[in-house]
């Protein structure tokens, strides 16, 4: 494959950065908006092109003669040489996953583009301060996340890993000025990078063992006759577990390194795709524009730590012990954000939860994969609920920003009944909820029920857990929809100000995604992406993922959505005493939820009063004292000495003569005597 | 009677004496230079006596007396210019009061 | 052994140096001052003489005795107002500037007197330096030859003229 379009893919968003971050402030706000539209849409065409020819092509170099789909390496330079084994590389690497990946996140990235030319001025078409950093900041997000979703090799991931955590970091704290935005800024950045912590030690005892970052020599074996094609293979990953069966790798506290390495790897995903407990920073991050938290904090940047676990999952399936912790945490998570979003007031937090509770979905479902059952079908799964989830979330996120920019507030109680003013928002809303809650035929219906497929055939538990989640989901998805457009109206005192519809640039995006939304689940992913490549079923026409549906799965997780949906509808379609009855007849879950369990809290006494008091204290103290005070009595010492001495220097230009004559003498005096 | 070296160096060090007496005692500037002459005087004589004396056939001791005499005619003119510089600014040219460059 | 006309020329030439140094910084009156100055460069100029360093005794004239002499006189006429003789010593000062005098004659005497007494007592003999070998010497670039000095000092020379006028320069 050539590699000038996979090439132009990652330079147009980093030379659109540079242009708008270098010159955007002498351009005018429209035309540094254009240019960055422009640029994702030239990506966009260009991702498009690249991931079809992948898919459908049929070249040799994508799909092997039995029908697997390969691995290409498109290009893969040398960066950076410490010596003959430490190489780092960038490459492009082409697989279905990361084709996948070069189809969520340019057309989000293009649809976020084109929202904020009208989300981000106000009612009198002001531009917002900073619009052209916005639009560079977009641009090197996409352009990080386009690198991190095509590394070669572990470590490029992780160096794009942390560029979108620092692009993440700069649109959070975008609204620099407001405290609140800083605040959940600082928090970001600070959670990740503890993550990262462990993503980066897992990296080096991963590597330290094997002697590689490359993914292909982790989990694919090349196949012959084709440079730079290969397949992911359970052998490969074997030769690594030999590796660490050895005796040269040690087991460490009860665990194979290996297991250690693959955790911690885990726990820098935890970070990004804010699984419990380091999903602290997610929520807060919502105070960045409403466009960023579709694109970063909803669709893509999130979802990078489920990316990694697909990415390295036949290193996973080895050791199940660790995909077994990542069941664990994934459910735990999915329970808990879902239990904390039937609360929330604020539209923002309560779709962060419903986000972090999606991921772990995602989660959940790679970690019940196995390649026994199904062929792996949590791995799709889990692939094809991050590719619609993206969409109907985008979605739901760019109709929460078109309220929050009609009505000036994050609250529902602010909304109520604004289904007559924003048709399309309310419509393209509901259809967002109705993929999310998994009715058939919306995206989200699909996805799910392949999850809780792959849960079921892992076991009967958490296929019972995961579709109580999903149940919960569509619970508070439409507890969402209604309170924001039913319940009691307000009274529009000024018909001339009422709330209504947005320009075209931001209802544009709002349609498509709905449309993307509505026809998503039927994109035949079995045959697209599964953990090896080796299609599950063949394509049968349109209605392939239909044909496939386990039915009876499939019936029972649709009976549970529409009950959810019938309970939402009765407490809170219109105004009644309901809510308020079951709130107070259980006040200390509902103040539990509302208080998000008391995780921040929790964070707030281990870093306040443990970490500051116990640790930084003294040792702040020792610096201030003893070191400080060290350098500070040094210095006043010479101070004084001096003060006390520079009488001596008094100008008086014979005394010094005569002070240094008489020293003088006293010497020669002294040589005299002892020569004598 | 013959003339040794110290018949030359002893008056010599005490015009030397001299000019130590007159830098530290005397408050005129002018007349502080002159005793800085003459402690440079009694240093040329001891270079000019000891070339005499020790190694009578080289020009060593007599060309570093040149110099110096060369050196001390610059210094001399250099200090002056500053003390009239003084005097302007000061009609006074005592050291005594020219003690501002302290600390 | 000498003359004893050489003597009698070293013991005059002894005393006046001896006595025109302590005058000239004893007296009160700075021309005075300046003037014992004069003669005791003099004195020195004839004790080059009599060593046999008769370019050096004409150049310790022309620019100590011509030069800088002339230099004090013109700036004590520039600072000070004539007949004006300088305020008595204070005793304290006196005392302290006669100590140092007599502390610097004692241990450079003794140090004299312990070393330098015995030897070198007759002078050699020397044949005078011509004009022709100083010469060279100032200028030949060789061994023991003082080109570069020469024209350091030039330099040095140069440096005190510009700045000479710089410093007094009326602003």
């Amino acid at each position: 494959m050539d590699i000038t379009l996979p090439l132009l893919i990652l330079v147009i968003p980093l030379f659109m950065f540079l242009l708008l971050g270098l010159t955007g402030m002498k351009m005018s706000h429209k035309l540094a908006g254009t240019l960055g539209t422009l640029g994702m849409g030239t990506v966009l065409v260009l991702s498009y092109i690249t991931a079809f020819t992948y898919f459908f092509s049929g070249a040799p170099e994508f799909i092997s003669q039995a029908g697997d789909r390969l691995q290409l390496t498109v290009f893969n330079v040398t960066w950076l040489q410490f010596s003959e084994s430490l190489v780092i590389k960038l490459g492009f690497l082409l697989d279905p996953i990361s084709a996948m990946m070069l189809i969520v996140i340019p057309t989000i990235s293009f649809m976020v583009h084109l929202y904020s030319l009208g989300y981000m001025r106000d009612h009198h078409g002001v531009y917002e301060h900073g619009f052209q950093r916005f639009y560079a900041f977009l641009s090197l997000f996409s352009f990080s996340m386009l690198g991190l979703v095509v590394a070669t090799n572990i470590f490029q991931m992780y160096i794009f890993w942390e560029l979108v955590g620092a692009s993440s970091y700069l649109l959070i704290g975008f609204y620099y000025k407001k405290p609140s935005a800083v605040s959940a800024s600082k928090k970001a950045f600070i959670v990740t990078r503890f993550a990262d912590l462990g993503f980066l030690i897992g990296i080096l005892v991963l590597s330290y063992y094997t002697g590689t970052f490359d993914f292909m020599a982790l989990t694919s074996a090349p196949v012959d006759g084709i440079a730079n094609v290969s397949q992911v293979s359970i052998t490969t990953a074997e030769g690594i577990r030999n590796i660490f069966e050895t005796s040269a790798a040690p087991m460490f506290m009860g665990a194979s390194v290996l297991t250690w390495a693959l955790v911690l790897i885990f726990m820098g995903g935890m970070g990004k795709s804010a699984m419990m407990p380091l999903h602290i920073w997610l929520p807060d991050a919502m105070e960045g524009p409403t466009p960023v938290s579709a694109l970063i904090h909803a669709a893509t940047m999130v979802v990078a730590g489920v990316y990694l676990v697909a990415r390295l999952f036949p290193l996973y399936l080895m050791q199940e012990a660790a995909l077994d912790i990542i069941v664990v945490v994934g459910a735990l998570t999915a329970f808990y954000a879902a239990m904390v979003a039937c609360t929330q007031v604020d539209i923002k937090r309560v779709l962060a939860f419903s986000t972090i509770s999606q991921i772990a979905f995602m989660m959940v479902s790679l970690g019940v994969a196995r390649p026994e059952f199904h062929h792996g079908v949590g791995y799709m799964a889990g692939m094809f609920h991050l590719f619609t989830h993206a969409m109907f979330k985008a979605l739901l996120f760019l109709c929460a920003g078109a309220l929050i920019h009609a009505i000036g507030s994050n609250d529902y109680t602010a909304m109520h009944g604004l289904r007559k003013y924003m048709p399309i928002t309310h419509i393209t809303f509901l259809i967002g909820c109705l993929a999310i809650a998994g009715i058939i035929p919306f995206a989200g219906f699909f996805s799910k029920d392949e999850i809780l497929t792959a849960c079921f055939g892992n076991s009967t538990v958490w296929y019972i857990w995961m579709s109580v989640v999903a149940g919960l989901t569509a619970f508070y998805m439409f507890r969402l929809y209604y309170l924001i457009f039913w319940w009691k109206e307000h009274k529009v005192h000024n018909p001339e100000h009422a709330p209504h519809d947005q320009p075209w640039t931001m209802t544009l995006p709002l349609v498509l995604l709905a449309a993307v939304s509505c026809v998503a689940g039927f994109v035949p992913f079995g045959t697209l992406v599964t953990w090896n490549g080796e299609p599950m079923y063949a394509y049968e026409g349109f209605l392939t993922n239909l044909k496939h549906l386990d039915w009876s799965v499939a019936s029972i997780s649709l009976a549970v959505a529409v009950v959810a949906i019938i309970i939402a509808t009765v407490m809170y379609k219109k105004e009644n005493p309901l809510p308020a009855k079951m709130k107070n007849a259980l006040p200390a879950l509902w103040d539990w939820c509302y208080h998000r369990f008391y995780w921040d809290e929790l964070y707030q006494f281990i870093t306040h009063k443990i970490i500051f008091g116990c640790i930084s204290r003294p040792i702040a103290w020792f610096d201030r004292h003893i070191i400080d005070g060290t350098m500070d009595g040094l210095a006043a010492v010479t101070n004084k000495a001096s003060v006390a001495i520079k009488g001596l220097q008094s100008g008086k230009v014979q005394m010094y003569v005569w002070f240094y004559l008489a020293g003088a003498l006293l010497l020669g005096a002294i040589t005299a005597i002892c020569l004598m | 009677m013959d003339i040794s070296v110290i018949y030359y160096l002893v008056p010599s060090l005490i015009m030397f004496c001299c000019g130590v007496y007159g830098f530290v005692t005397r408050k005129n500037m002018i007349a502080m230079l002159i005793s800085l002459e003459l402690m440079l005087n009694s240093v040329d004589i001891n270079f000019v006596v000891f070339n005499r004396y020790l190694f009578p056939g080289q020009l060593e001791g007599m060309f570093f007396t040149l110099f110096a005499i060369a050196i001390a005619a610059a210094e001399t003119a250099l200090a002056i210019a500053i003390i009239i510089n003084i005097f302007r600014a000061s009609k006074n040219i005592d050291v005594t009061d020219i003690t501002k460059m302290k600390f | 052994m000498e003359s004893v006309g050489s003597i009698i020329m070293y013991v005059v030439i002894a005393l006046s140096i001896i006595v025109f140094s302590v005058l000239t910084v004893t007296t009160r009156k700075i021309l005075r001052s300046a003037t014992y100055l004069l003669f005791t460069l003099f004195a020195t100029a004839a004790l080059y003489f009599k060593l046999d360093y008769e370019f050096l005794g004409a150049v310790q004239i022309a620019v100590y005795a011509g030069g800088i002499v002339v230099l004090f006189v013109f700036s004590i006429l520039l600072t000070s107002h004539p007949g004006h003789s300088s305020e008595k010593l204070v005793s304290r000062k006196r005392f302290l500037g006669l100590a140092l005098a007599v502390a610097t004659l004692v241990v450079a005497g003794y140090a004299l007197i312990s070393r330098c007494s015995v030897m070198f007592a007759s002078l050699p003999e020397m044949e005078n330096p011509d004009m022709k070998l100083i010469g060279e010497t100032l200028m030949g670039t060789g061994d023991g030859q003082y080109l570069l000095p020469f024209e350091a000092i030039s330099v040095l020379l140069l440096a005190c003229i510009i700045g000479g006028v710089v410093i007094a320069r009326k602003r």
